[in-house]
C-alpha cells in the first residue's frame, strides 16, 4: 500500500524552543493512525503543519502526494479536520455553521442537507439546530465541531483530541462512525488522543512523540513487545516516563506559552 | 464562487445580528455632522462658500464608510481569537475567493452604514441632486472595498485585539482629516494641498460630493481612476497578505 502522508525531517521552532524536532514517518492509505504524546509534546504543532496552517522551518510534508508547503490548494482538497480548540462561529446557528462548512467544501445541496440532518441527529443537537452556537455548552460545541468535520468525506481525516470532554456513549458512537467511514470509503484517519485505550482499540498504527521527537512507531503489539508490557497504556508510560507534564512549569513550557500569547501557537 | 457568496452572507448575517452595536457606531459621524455642520455653518456661509451642510454631508458619508470598512479587519482578528479563522484557512477554496467574499461582505456593510448616515443627513437639511446618485453609490462602494481590503491586510499580520484599534487610529484619522471631507480645497497652503492630493480618500470624497452636489474640486474621471486603481491595488495586497496568514 502506498503512503498518503509522508513526513520527512520536519522541524518547527518557536524562538529558541523546538516544538517539533526533525521527525519523519509515513501513514499508509486507509490506515487509522494514532499520534500519541504527553501534553506539549508537539502533536498539535505537527498537525498544524500537516494541514497548511503553519509553515515548517525545515523538512517536507506530502499529503496525498502533494507538497504541503507548495501545493496548498491540492493538499486542502485532500483532508478534513476536527480541531482541538474551538473553531465555530458563535454568531451563527448550529445549522448555519454546518451549512457554511458544506458550501466551502463544495458538498452539493441535496447531499449536504441530508448529511447535516443525519449528523445533527447523530451528535444529539437536532433540536438545537437553529440556536446560536454562543448559547451552547462546551460539550455541545465539541459535538458540533465533530459533526462539521464529517459533512464532507475527505481522503484523510485529522482529529485532534476529538473525544476530549465527551461522555463514553458519544465517544463509542463516534469511533464506530469513524471506523465505518474508514472501511466503506477507505478514508485515512489520523488522530491524537489522551485516552490510550481508544488508540489501542481503533488504530492500526501508533506513533508516540515526546519533546518534539518520535520515540516509538508501530502497531500496538509491537510497542508492547518493545517495552515488554501487557497494555498500551503501560507501554506509553514506559516510553514517555511517568513524570507529569505541567503546561507551564518548565522554562521550555513557558517559552511555548509565550509563543502562544504572541500567536505562534 | 459559492464560497464568495457564503463568506459575504456570513458578514451580512453578523451585521444584522449586531445591528444595535452597528447603529451605535453611527454616533461619531453624526456628532461630527451636527457639531461641525451647525457650528461652523454660519462662518462658512459668511465667507461666501454657501451652505456648509451641503458641503459636509458627502464628507461625513465617506467618513462613515472609511471607519466601518477599516474596522472590518477587526472581524479577522475576532475570527482568529475564536478559532474560526482556521476553519476558513484550511478550506479548499482559493485565498482569492475568501478575500473577495470577505471584502464584498465588509464593503456591503460599510455602504449600508453610509446610506443610513445619508438618510439622516437628509433629515438635517442635506439636499442632494438625485440624477447621479448611482454614481455616488459606486464611489461609496469602491471606497468601502478599498479600505475593507486595507483593514484585512493589516489584520492578517496582527495577532491581538489591542493593537488593532491603535494602529487604526494612526492610519484612519489622518486619512479622514486630510481628505477634504471637512473643508474646501481652494486657497489652502500648497504643502497641505500636496498631502491631500496624495490621499486616495480625497478622490473618493470628491467623487461622492461631485455626484451628489454637482460641485467638486477634481475631475470626476480622475476621481474614478484613482479610487478604482487604489481599490485594485489594496485588494491584491490583501489577497497576498491573507494567503500568508497563519492560524
Amino acid at each position: 500500500m502506498k503512503s498518503i502522508i509522508e513526513i520527512k525531517n520536519l522541524t518547527k521552532k518557536f524562538k529558541d524552543f523546538t516544538a517539533v524536532d526533525d521527525i519523519s514517518f509515513d501513514v499508509k492509505k486507509g490506515e487509522i493512525f494514532a499520534f500519541l504524546g504527553p501534553n506539549g509534546a508537539g502533536k498539535t504543532t505537527t498537525i498544524r503543519m500537516l494541514t497548511t496552517l503553519l509553515r515548517p522551518d525545515s523538512g517536507k510534508v506530502f499529503i496525498n502526494g502533494f507538497d504541503a508547503a507548495e501545493q496548498m490548494h491540492e493538499v486542502r482538497k485532500s483532508f478534513g479536520i476536527v480541531f482541538q480548540d474551538p473553531s465555530l462561529d458563535n454568531e451563527l446557528t448550529a445549522f448555519e455553521n454546518l451549512e457554511f462548512h458544506g458550501i466551502l467544501y463544495n458538498v452539493l445541496k441535496d447531499l449536504r442537507r441530508e448529511r447535516i440532518e443525519q449528523l445533527l441527529k447523530f451528535v444529539g443537537l437536532h433540536e438545537r439546530k437553529n440556536n446560536f452556537v454562543k448559547t451552547f455548552s462546551g460539550g455541545m460545541k465539541r459535538r458540533l465541531e465533530i459533526a462539521r468535520g464529517l459533512i464532507h468525506h475527505p481522503k484523510i481525516l485529522f482529529l485532534d483530541e476529538p473525544t476530549l470532554g465527551l461522555d463514553p456513549q458519544t465517544r463509542s458512537h463516534l469511533w464506530q462512525y469513524i471506523k465505518k467511514l474508514n472501511e466503506e470509503e477507505q478514508m485515512t484517519v489520523f488522530f491524537t488522543t489522551h485516552y490510550i485505550e481508544e488508540a489501542d482499540k481503533t488504530a492500526n498504527k501508533i506513533a508516540i512523540i515526546d519533546n518534539g521527537k518520535i520515540i516509538a512507531n508501530g502497531t500496538s503489539e509491537e510497542l508492547k513487545k518493545q517495552t515488554k508490557t501487557n497494555s498500551l497504556e503501560k507501554a506509553f508510560l514506559e516510553f514517555t516516563g511517568s513524570e507529569i507534564r505541567e503546561q507551564a512549569g518548565t522554562a521550555k513550557d513557558r517559552a511555548k506559552l509565550q509563543g502562544r500569547m504572541w500567536g505562534a501557537r | 464562487m459559492k464560497a464568495v457568496y457564503i463568506m459575504w452572507l456570513r458578514q451580512l448575517k453578523r451585521y444584522w445580528r449586531s445591528r444595535g452595536r452597528m447603529l451605535g457606531a453611527l454616533g461619531q459621524p453624526l456628532l461630527f455632522f451636527v457639531a461641525l455642520g451647525f457650528g461652523l455653518g454660519p462662518i462658512y456661509e459668511k465667507a461666501g462658500e454657501g451652505n456648509y451642510i451641503q458641503f459636509l454631508a458627502p464628507g461625513i458619508m465617506a467618513m462613515t464608510i472609511l471607519f466601518t470598512s477599516m474596522f472590518n479587519g477587526m472581524e479577522v482578528i475576532w475570527d482568529r481569537q475564536f478559532g474560526f479563522l482556521k476553519e476558513t484557512l484550511v478550506a479548499p477554496v482559493p485565498r482569492f475567493h475568501i478575500m473577495l467574499g470577505r471584502t464584498l461582505g465588509g464593503a456591503t456593510v460599510a455602504v449600508v452604514q453610509g446610506l443610513i448616515v445619508f438618510a439622516i443627513t437628509l433629515i438635517f437639511g442635506f439636499n442632494p441632486s438625485w440624477i447621479y446618485s448611482l454614481v455616488a453609490l459606486l464611489f461609496m462602494f469602491m471606497i468601502a472595498c478599498a479600505f475593507t481590503a486595507a483593514g484585512i491586510s493589516i489584520a492578517s499580520k496582527l495577532e491581538d485585539m489591542q493593537s488593532f484599534p491603535i494602529i487604526m487610529n494612526f492610519i484612519v484619522a489622518p486619512i479622514f482629516f486630510l481628505s477634504g471631507a471637512l473643508f474646501p480645497l481652494d486657497n489652502i497652503s500648497p504643502s497641505l494641498r500636496a498631502l491631500i492630493n496624495f490621499n486616495p480618500l480625497t478622490y473618493g470624497v470628491d467623487g461622492i460630493r461631485g455626484s451628489l452636489t454637482l460641485s467638486s474640486h477634481i475631475n470626476i474621471f480622475l476621481d474614478f481612476g484613482v479610487i478604482f486603481g487604489f481599490m485594485l491595488i489594496l485588494f491584491l495586497i490583501g489577497t497576498y497578505m491573507f494567503s500568508k496568514a497563519e492560524a
